[in-house]
């Protein structure tokens, strides 16, 4: 096996990197493959909680580095699938605890292993996005259709250029359809014309998502919400899959009249 | 509701934030501000004056997209050289 190492950053926080790491996760294992997932917000971490796996915390990424632990004794095994691991960040460190190189060394070691690598990065453009982005073969830059979000991703959009990680590939998350039908919130369109990029993914703005963080269950782990469906599709375009993109702005009249939502 | 707003003579809002969004990414990536730009315009004109003439009233100097690069585009009317004067 040689790993796809995939990284998820914003610029901005808030945008959902976390949700979708945890349910891209979810989406690759589900298609039968071996992954990975890297809280890389060291201090400040987070997927353990969304992946419903805080309560089983031994070691951590920094132990790992500083050879506390054997990798595979910091990878906890998700019980709900065959083949999904998280490693944790550390919580009580900060992010100067771990470099670049470390995360180049430990991917590689990772590699041989599993299917996928995935990579939950902090916000900001600093040590902590730096770390998250060395190893990966592919960068997916998440935004929502907002103004201060779509300034940073084209901000760290620039950045993976300069760095030689791109091409980046560009997630939408949490688009409003109301909103853009009456005008008040960017369309898809209008965001990829701004940003200029591959575009991977476009999901809903669900509140599915917030049930789903209060459970530790990711909503990709059944397939009804909307946003469960989006992360799976994201998913399975990383395998090289070509799926037609969700017309979230346009849901028909019935679906919305049966979904029982204005 | 709409046709209130658009009496009131609003714009969308989405309206608003694409055109200010093109405005930001363009001096974020190029790093170039609007009095940069217009200092650029008039030592460009300055120069170009010492060759051909010009009038400087009718050029412009924009910034075009093109994809995420940007592209410096200057449209620099010349004046013809037979309605010059003859010494």
């Amino acid at each position: 096996m040689t790993a796809k190492v995939a990284t998820v950053t914003s610029g901005k926080g808030g945008v959902g990197k976390t949700t979708a790491v945890a349910n891209i996760a979810v989406g690759l294992a589900s298609l039968g493959q071996r992954v990975v997932c890297i809280d890389g917000d060291i201090g400040l971490r987070n997927l353990d909680v969304v992946l419903g796996l805080e309560n089983r915390i031994v070691y951590d990424l920094v132990d790992v580095v500083e050879g506390r632990c054997r990798l595979r004794q910091a990878m906890i095994r998700d019980k709900r699938l065959p083949e999904l691991y998280l490693i944790p960040a550390a919580q009580t460190r900060d992010k100067s605890a771990v470099s670049p190189s470390d995360m180049v060394r430990l991917c590689d070691e990772l590699r041989q292993e599993c299917d996928w690598i995935l990579i939950d990065s902090p916000a900001g453009i600093e040590r902590g996005f730096r770390n998250s982005i060395a190893a990966a073969d592919q960068v997916l830059v998440m935004t929502n259709p907002e103004v201060s979000a779509v300034r940073d991703a084209d901000r760290v959009i620039g950045i993976l250029d300069a760095e030689e990680k791109g091409p980046a590939l560009l997630v939408i998350n949490r688009i409003k359809p109301a909103m853009v039908k009456r005008g008040d919130m960017l369309s898809v369109e209008d965001v990829l014309d701004l940003l200029a990029i591959q575009l991977v993914g476009i999901v809903p703005e669900d509140e599915n998502v917030i049930v789903a963080s209060n459970r530790g269950t990711p909503m990709a782990f059944d397939n009804k919400s909307k946003a469960g469906q989006a992360f799976h599709n994201i998913a399975r375009r990383l395998m090289g899959e070509v799926i037609p993109f969700m017309d979230v702005e346009n849901q028909g009249f019935f679906q919305r009249i049966f979904s029982g939502r204005k | 509701m709409e046709f209130f707003s658009r009496m009131m003579g609003r714009k969308k809002s989405a309206g608003s934030a694409k055109e200010r969004l093109q405005l930001v990414l363009i001096h974020d990536r190029t790093d170039l501000t609007p009095s940069a730009l217009d200092a650029l315009k008039d030592e460009l004109i300055e120069v170009i004056s010492r060759y051909v003439e010009i009038d400087p009233t009718a050029v412009s100097i924009n910034i075009a997209k093109d994809g995420r690069s940007q592209r410096l585009v200057a449209d620099i009317p010349m004046r013809n050289s037979n309605r010059r004067r003859v010494k």
